[in-house]
């Protein structure tokens, strides 16, 4: 030490004081400080902050409605909500999510779908928001999880209504399905008609008619505490369940149209004419929708996306096919419209060519018809007739007549995503291939070739019109609308469509006459199909061409592989003095009409019109026959 | 040496405890869901604090002096192996287990930081010399420094501030004053990086808490509404929705003041502060005429320490200081820093009552 310092108390003791003082006047500015916050806080912001707190633990909690069920013509549920136990969870409530998941698959199963499921919806939603872990747990595993309740904090079953389709796989190309709502529903729809739901139609019926089925949701003012949990509920507004759906189509009729059309890919479209009701609308092969109410796995989705039959397709709807010479009557009335006379004759030789070409066109009949009119021209279906028809009319004068049958646009159903067809014409194609029309394509129009496509449905709406003497109307899968629970339907009615305009209606008269001979004639097409009937059909068979034949070649079906062989068409209506029902079949690479689609068409007619036949009833016989 | 006990104990300060430690039972009924046991811990917690400050009341400040260097060492050596059991078993740590017993060794450094500075300070003549001020910042850095390792932040705030406040007490020129404040503005970004990200979101937040409603700003923003919505004469005992609807995080502990202010208003506010003044200001005094610079300094550091503690407290409730798990002392629920806190005040009513036995 350089030098010792005395202590100087009294210097000491002051220097101390001094600073004490110095302290306390910071400790009263600091207090200060500290009370003007809390004045700020507590008298000036109070209202404001009595707000915040009063909305921190009133919360409204929506109650989903009951969606409405979906019955069938008979009153069969073919939609319904099956009540069912899920899994759910508040992430916020769970410390460790990964550790509680493990704990929770010891004592319920979860597959890797539930897994992935889950995840992505963990992070699709804020942490507060419940979300499910799985759903449809048995009576066990509900047991087995409520004992060990105490154990998982965030976790609890519920009891949640579940969309259930009990005819799945008939009804799915008719009724759809609903599934979770996905990202791009949200963006669609207004989320506050849809909370507290979980489901929306994603398809089909459930699709098209979800404002009337989804309901109106509930809510329920309630105290919560901080972790959302009810501590009681101060107001309530009940849900208002969606309305019930009674459709036109008569599922009995569906399944034996199903039955009917058998292993073929394909479509049988039934129809009342006078109403546009649709009776049966069948596409096969078909799938089972409830794995999609709470999202397919990915696997099974892939089998069936990948499966050859294309099974997700809806035929009936989406399936765009040539109709071949299902647009004869059509044709000849368009003839008949500009002035041809149905006694005209032209000779079937076998091939049609244009002047001054060596293309042959030729006809199914590699001999010929020999000197047709209109009429036997249809009831044997000579090609030759109508190439020779369509070259004389012209393409734009076709294009023109198919379009005031409905054909190449949308029929109106009531279904979404319904495509138009397609009736050519000059400047379709300068517009969509860049080229411009040659004669041939007119030629081959006339008989259903070429470029123009229809869907099962409109080739339906078609014959309707004619059963209909040009009345054309919407076609409707859903007949009624009515309150849940309750008898009184509330009917949609018809919906007319523009009337097709005819110079004479008298034409019609002709038409029937030619189509109930190719069923019931000596030379018809279909007339084995046509035998024994207890009513009068009329009808016209068709072949679509899935692969062209080189010139000189003969379609020889032994040889081609099956997914190139024709398609079979066939069109009816019956009774023919009051048409009842009009009928569309395509059996794809059915060979022709006449042999597999026609036997279809009758027997979904004869279901309709007198009965379900006795069980043991022989099979049809299905010998080849002239399409 | 003794004839009187309780003339060791200084009445004005001691009924001021006891009401706030009524105080806190009040409090406690509520946010702790009216449970009967949490009131029995808390009460037997008070009980044997009250203890503590009788017995340390007992003795006498030459006593405590001397035993400074002790308390302090001892302090050190059971921070390190809190460290070290803490490094080996790869986790936070804060408490040591003495097999019978858990306790935190940071709690004896809230005592033992300002006694060691006022034991070196005393040695020598004020104000105090450089080399003096060296020493002393090294013993308030060292311990300052293991806690925040622990990681203990808010206690490490203390333990600082208490080595801090003794030596501002202790006559440092207002020169260093600057100086150390710009020393420690330069250090802070150093420190920052050594802040975990829990603490650094903590310190952001309090400048926009709404931008993390649901984050590191719940804690805050639900506080600052249950403080806001008490109005002026708040919403009555047990009726603080925020509190007992679990809005408010650790309603029993460091948030406890928000609870408080929801059910007594600002009037119920101002008076409890007002009585934390009243605590302050005795302790204060009774620095103010003690009789050696060791007991004006570390009564005065003591004081202030508490002071310290009340105001981070409330600042933190009520939005104007980050949060920093400083409980609102005396009234919060828990055992170590009640024991602390009132062999503290038992230090002060030692220095008041032992006075007159001293020879002048």
């Amino acid at each position: 030490m350089a030098k010792i310092r005395i202590k100087d108390y009294l210097r000491e003791t002051t220097l101390i004081q001094s600073r004490l003082v110095v302290a306390s006047i910071i400790v009263v500015l600091l207090l200060s400080s500290l009370l003007v916050r809390l004045y700020y806080l507590q008298v000036e912001q109070h209202s404001h902050y009595a707000t915040l707190s009063r909305e921190n633990r009133l919360s409204f909690v929506a109650i989903p409605p009951a969606r409405g069920h979906i019955y069938d013509r008979n009153g069969i549920v073919v939609a319904e909500n099956l009540p069912t136990y899920t899994l759910e969870v508040i992430p916020d409530n769970v410390t460790d999510m990964e550790e509680a998941v493990d704990r929770v698959a010891r004592l319920i199963e979860l597959t890797d779908v539930d897994m992935i499921r889950f995840q992505e919806a963990l992070k699709a939603r804020p942490g507060f928001e419940i979300r499910t872990l799985k759903s449809g747990l048995t009576d066990e595993e509900v047991a087995r999880f409520a004992v060990n309740q105490h154990l998982f904090n965030g976790f609890q079953i519920n009891a949640r209504l579940q969309r259930h389709y009990p005819h799945g796989e008939e009804m799915v190309h008719v009724v759809g399905y609903v599934g979770r709502i996905s990202e791009d529903d949200l963006s669609q729809i207004d989320k506050n008609a849809y909370r507290g739901m979980d489901y929306i139609g994603k398809l089909g019926i459930e699709a098209y008619y979800e404002r009337t089925l989804m309901g109106q949701a509930g809510y329920e003012q309630v105290e919560t505490n901080a972790h959302g949990r009810v501590v009681r509920t101060l107001n309530r507004v009940s849900p208002v369940a969606g309305k019930d759906l009674h459709l036109n189509v008569d599922l009995n009729l569906q399944q034996a149209a199903r039955e009917y059309l058998g292993e073929f890919q394909g479509s049988v479209i039934a129809v009342e004419p006078k109403t546009g009701a649709v009776l049966a609308f069948v596409s096969n092969p078909a799938y089972n929708p409830n794995p999609f109410v709470n999202g397919i796995d990915t696997e099974s989705y892939k089998l069936l996306r990948e499966d050859v039959g294309r099974p997700l397709l809806n035929r009936a709807l989406h399936g765009r096919y040539a109709p071949g010479s299902t647009v004869k009557p059509i044709m000849a009335l368009a003839g008949l419209e500009h002035q041809r006379s149905p006694g005209h004759k032209v000779f079937g030789r076998g091939w049609f060519s244009l002047p001054g070409s060596r293309h042959r066109y030729r006809c199914w009949k590699k001999e010929g018809h020999g000197w047709m009119n209109m009429h036997d021209a249809i009831v044997q279906s000579c090609d030759v007739y109508f190439y020779t028809l369509a070259n004389g009319l012209g393409i734009s004068r076709l294009h023109e007549f198919l379009t005031r049958f409905g054909l190449g646009k949308q029929t109106g159903i009531d279904l979404v995503g319904e495509p138009s067809g397609l009736v050519p014409s000059e400047g379709w194609k300068r517009e969509a291939r860049g080229e411009p029309w040659w004669p041939g394509e007119t030629v081959i129009a006339g008989i259903g070739q070429g470029y123009t496509l229809v869907t099962p449905l409109q080739l339906a709406m078609v014959t309707a019109t004619i059963a209909n003497r040009g009345e054309r109307n919407k076609p409707q899968i859903v007949q009624a609308v009515s309150d849940s629970g309750s008898d009184t339907k509330q009917f949609l009615g018809k919906q007319n469509l523009e009337q097709v305009s005819i110079r004479n209606q008298g034409f019609y008269k002709l038409i029937d006459k030619a189509m109930v001979d190719v069923m019931h004639g000596k030379r018809g097409t279909a007339r084995r199909s046509g035998l024994g009937a207890e009513y009068q059909i009329a009808g016209k068979t068709g072949t679509a061409q899935v692969i062209g034949i080189k010139q000189g070649a003969t379609y020889n079906e032994k040889n081609i592989a099956k997914r190139f062989r024709d398609h079979a068409l066939f069109v009816a209506y019956a009774p023919v003095d009051d048409p009842k029902i009009a009928v569309a079949v395509i059996a794809e690479n059915g060979g022709g009409g006449s042999r597999t689609a026609a036997p279809i068409a009758r027997k979904v007619m004869d279901y309709y019109l007198i009965g379900p036949p006795p069980p043991e009833e022989e099979v049809e016989d299905t010998k080849k026959d002239a399409a | 040496m003794l004839r009187n006990s309780i003339q060791h104990l200084d009445p004005p300060l001691l009924s001021s405890l006891i009401l706030l430690s009524g105080l806190s039972l009040v409090v406690l009924y509520s946010s702790g869901g009216e449970d009967p046991d949490l009131l029995l811990k808390q009460g037997i917690r008070i009980f044997v604090g009250f203890i503590i400050l009788f017995a340390v009341a007992q003795l006498s400040p030459q006593t405590l002096l001397r035993w400074s260097p002790y308390i302090f060492s001892i302090g050190l050596i059971l921070l390190s192996m809190v460290l070290l059991v803490g490094i080996v078993g790869k986790g936070a740590q804060r408490w040591l287990n003495l097999g019978l017993f858990r306790f935190q060794p940071a709690e004896i450094m809230k005592l033992g930081v300002p006694m060691m500075v006022a034991w070196v300070l005393t040695r020598n003549p004020l104000p105090l010399r450089w080399q003096d001020l060296f020493v002393v910042i090294l013993i308030v850095a060292g311990p300052t420094v293991l806690v925040i390792l622990q990681p203990d932040l808010g206690t490490a705030l203390l333990i600082a501030a208490a080595g801090v406040l003794a030596i501002f007490l202790a006559g440092i020129g207002w020169r260093w004053i600057a100086v150390l404040t710009v020393a420690i503005g330069a250090a802070a970004p150093m420190l920052w990086t050594m802040l975990h990200d829990y603490q650094r979101r903590r310190v952001l937040t309090l400048f926009d808490p709404w931008s993390d409603p649901l984050g590191a700003g719940y804690h805050s923003i639900q506080s600052i509404i249950a403080v806001g919505s008490g109005g002026v004469n708040g919403k009555g005992w047990l009726n603080g929705s925020q509190s007992h609807l679990e809005f408010i995080p650790e309603r029993s502990t460091d948030f406890i003041f928000a609870v408080f202010s929801e059910e007594f208003g600002f009037v119920g506010a101002a008076l409890l502060i007002g009585l934390y003044v009243f605590i302050v200001g005795r302790g204060l005094y009774i620095s103010f005429y003690a009789q050696d610079t060791f007991s004006r300094l570390i009564g005065g550091a003591l004081s202030l320490t508490f002071f310290f503690y009340v105001f981070v407290n409330i600042g933190m409730v009520s939005g104007i200081l980050p949060v920093v798990g400083v409980p609102l002392p005396l009234v919060s629920y828990g055992g170590t820093s009640m024991v602390t806190l009132m062999a503290g005040f038992g230090m002060l009513m030692s220095i008041h009552t032992h006075r007159k036995l001293m020879p002048q």
